[in-house]
């Protein structure tokens, strides 16, 4: 068996400053992290290994530093690390990342054998977009399983997976047919920590680093900031709210009897509503 | 366990387990490195100040790609009381020298450059791994580490200790003490984000140029303590250290001392309108040579802060680190090359290499400071900053009093606070200490 997970590397939104003049992001000195989803996709990626065998293989887009991130992949334990980087990447919107990343994802599967599982993160904590995992299946032609919460048994013979997927209102209990994509929602796991074998593994590791001809793009206009449509008309950092907080004096009563109070006085149709809803308890 | 075996284990990434694994993979020696944090830095809170001299020994073309912020070109003392400083400034164009002597750093990155240049030369890094004691045989003799991660005992000639200022795994092991609270300071920084402009206007620098705040007086509340400034790029990093037993002493808190270092008038106008980014706190070794522990033994040798490596009247830390480093790296290739096993007897060739260098050397000219500084840190600390305040006062204000009664006032107010006995011990005290 070989599963493909796509992971990126992002800033860690916990540590970013906007620029107070010009309300730009500040990347400079801000850690990177792996996208937090994608490390549900990884673990989950790799507990399917441990089970029936096979190989993982992580790929990324990106620039040279995002080695580090394939590198981290590895000490959690994948078997190979692919890194896309070419400056024709550069600056690459949902469509032109999925274009590229497919185009590599072909070339994995032509050196290292086909794939029967692509996963990814539910989306990137950068982007926000959720467009990327979808966006490679179709490209690819792959059946997608969106926002999956756990990863049932894969028959291998059968080559079938069955899933649970977090829809609105309920969950979803699918079964599909392989080679497939899965992007893989929040607290579905947890990831391991790799052993010393992995952690030594990882640390004397070759990351396969292929350049867009490399990875076999027929079309360079479809990538990096020409093949994308999308335009940024302006960032901006919300400004902060004005209210400010107030502090509630009590006495004698209980002091969240107190808090109830101060909320009424300055909410009185919350009181009424409420007094509504009760009716009847 | 893992099978494979090295010839060094360096227990630490920061200067002084850089500068081991760096010489030691350079030698050709088979090294791993083990770091707790996520990269070499990402635990390091340093304020800090690099001396170039001893990491062009390790790295001599490191000003093309080491994350410098500013090189020094100027030096202040001041003695504080509550309301004012008396400087001692020393600044020359001298140190605009094509190769400068000291810059400002950041730790967190300049750890994380140079934890690249021990990859480079071949050391295997690896991070988020915590050595969680020493491995040792049925005699006692350190044959290797265990570490948190399944599987992780790993065996080696020696281990060289680099693991910081606590020495958890030395003491752990019985290889040393936990360092008494007389012995160590506790210092509390800050990170006090402003536009690079702004702090070269407040600084009086230009271009790159960089200089440095020493600080001592009622700002430690009669402690032995001192406070630092230190204008980086884009930064000004600021803090406050004090001995570790004065604060048991005393009860006052480390974040007490930095809020009132930071309003103190001559420093909140330095900072006024920074947005504070960081917050850390540090211990730092400050026994001098008294307080240094056993450097070696059966398969291991011990290096930088987990030696108590420090010279606290010059405040130079990492230097000695990265120096000792190197130096017991240097000792371990000597006997690797003899083919000698990594016995006390053979790795006692560290210490005595450490001994002919500045390292000790330096640190055995001030082996009596600590002490005169610890015990008499009220007057050294409270009473003499006070009354040079007071002095320089006196001598500054013109209000129509005679200079002849001025300076009569001003002896009569040191020799009523110390007394002539006091004055004179306290001197021959220092004298004597500094010589």
């Amino acid at each position: 068996m070989h599963i493909i997970v796509c992971i990126k590397q992002v800033p860690d939104s916990a540590q970013i400053r906007v620029h107070p003049v010009t309300n730009t992001i500040m990347r400079q000195g801000v850690p990177t992290i792996i996208n937090p989803y994608d490390l549900f996709a990884l673990e989950a990626a790799l507990a399917l290994r441990d089970k029936l065998g096979g190989e993982v293989t992580v790929l990324t887009m990106g620039p040279p530093s995002a080695e580090d991130s394939l590198r981290k992949a590895l000490t959690f334990g994948a078997d190979r690390a692919v890194l896309l980087t070419d400056r024709f990447f550069a600056g690459a919107d949902t469509l032109a990342t999925t274009y590229a990343l497919a185009t590599a994802i072909r070339k994995i599967n032509d050196v290292y054998g086909a794939a029967d599982i692509v996963f990814t993160g539910k989306q990137t904590i950068d982007g926000d977009t959720a467009q990327v995992g979808p966006g490679i299946a179709k490209r690819l032609g792959l059946l997608q399983l969106t926002y999956v919460s756990k990863v049932g048994s894969l028959d291998l013979t059968a080559r079938t997976i069955d899933v649970e997927r977090r829809s609105e209102g309920g969950v979803q209990v699918l079964r599909t047919r392989l080679p497939c994509l899965v992007t893989m929602l929040e607290a579905s796991n947890e990831i391991r920590r790799g052993t010393m074998a992995d952690a030594l593994r990882a640390a004397r590791a070759e990351v396969v680093k292929w350049s867009a001809q490399d990875a076999g793009v027929e079309d360079i206009s479809k990538c990096g900031l020409r093949g994308s449509p999308t335009i940024v008309k302006r960032v901006f950092a919300p400004p902060a709210r004005a209210e400010r907080a107030s502090m509630v004096e009590f006495g004698q009563e209980p002091p969240a009897d107190a808090l109830i109070k101060a909320i009424f006085a300055r909410q009185p149709k919350l009181e009424a509503d409420l007094a509504e809803l009760a009716r009847g308890y | 366990m893992i099978h494979e075996r090295f010839d060094a284990i360096v227990v630490g990434a920061g200067m002084a387990g850089n500068a081991a694994a760096l010489t030691l993979a350079k030698r050709g020696l088979k090294v791993i490195q083990l770091e707790r944090g996520e990269y070499s830095g990402s635990k390091n809170v340093q304020g800090a100040i690099l001396y170039a001299d001893m990491l062009e020994k390790l790295i001599p073309d490191f000003r093309e790609d080491a994350p410098l912020e500013r090189h020094l070109v100027e030096q202040r003392f001041w003695m504080m009381d509550d309301r004012s400083h008396t400087g001692l400034h020393y600044r020359s164009d001298d140190f605009n020298e094509e190769r400068p002597n000291r810059y400002t750093i950041i730790r967190a990155q300049f750890d994380k450059w140079f934890s690249s240049k021990v990859r480079e030369a071949g050391a295997v890094v690896l991070c988020e791994t915590t050595v969680t004691e020493l491995a040792q045989d049925a005699y006692g003799r350190v044959i290797g580490v265990k570490t948190d991660r399944y599987g992780g005992e790993i065996h080696a000639d020696v281990v060289v200790l680099a693991e910081g200022v606590n020495g958890l795994l030395g003491s752990r092991a019985g290889l040393r003490t936990t360092p008494p609270a007389d012995k160590v300071a506790l210092a509390v920084k800050e990170m006090h984000f402003l536009p690079r402009e702004t702090i070269e206007a407040r600084f009086n620098l230009s271009g790159d140029e960089g200089t440095v705040i020493e600080a001592v007086g009622t700002i430690s509340r009669g402690m032995t303590g001192m406070g630092f400034i230190y204008a980086n790029k884009e930064c000004v990093s600021l803090g406050i250290g004090c001995l570790v037993s004065d604060f048991q002493k005393s009860g006052e808190t480390p974040y007490g001392l930095l809020e009132a270092f930071k309003r103190h008038p001559s420093v909140a106008p330095l900072i006024a309108g920074a947005e504070v980014k960081e917050y850390s706190a540090h211990l730092i070794p400050e026994g001098g040579y008294k307080a240094i522990p056993q450097l070696y033994g059966e398969g291991w040798v011990v290096v930088g802060d987990a030696a108590a490596l420090n010279n606290a009247i010059h405040r130079e830390g990492s230097n000695l680190a990265m120096t000792s480093g190197r130096i017991a790296a240097e000792a371990i290739f000597q006997i690797k090359s003899r083919r000698d096993p990594m016995t006390a007897e053979n790795l006692a060739l560290y210490k005595k290499m450490l001994d002919d260098s500045f390292v000790i050397k330096d640190l055995k000219k001030y082996k009596d400071m600590p002490q005169l500084l610890h015990i008499q840190s009220q007057n050294f600390f409270l009473t003499y900053p006070q009354l040079v305040s007071k002095a320089m006062q006196n001598f500054v204000r013109v209000d129509g009093t005679p200079k002849v009664e001025k300076e009569r006032t001003t002896l009569r107010s040191f020799v009523k606070a110390r007394s002539w006995t006091g004055l004179f011990g306290d001197a021959f005290r220092l004298a004597r200490a500094w010589r």
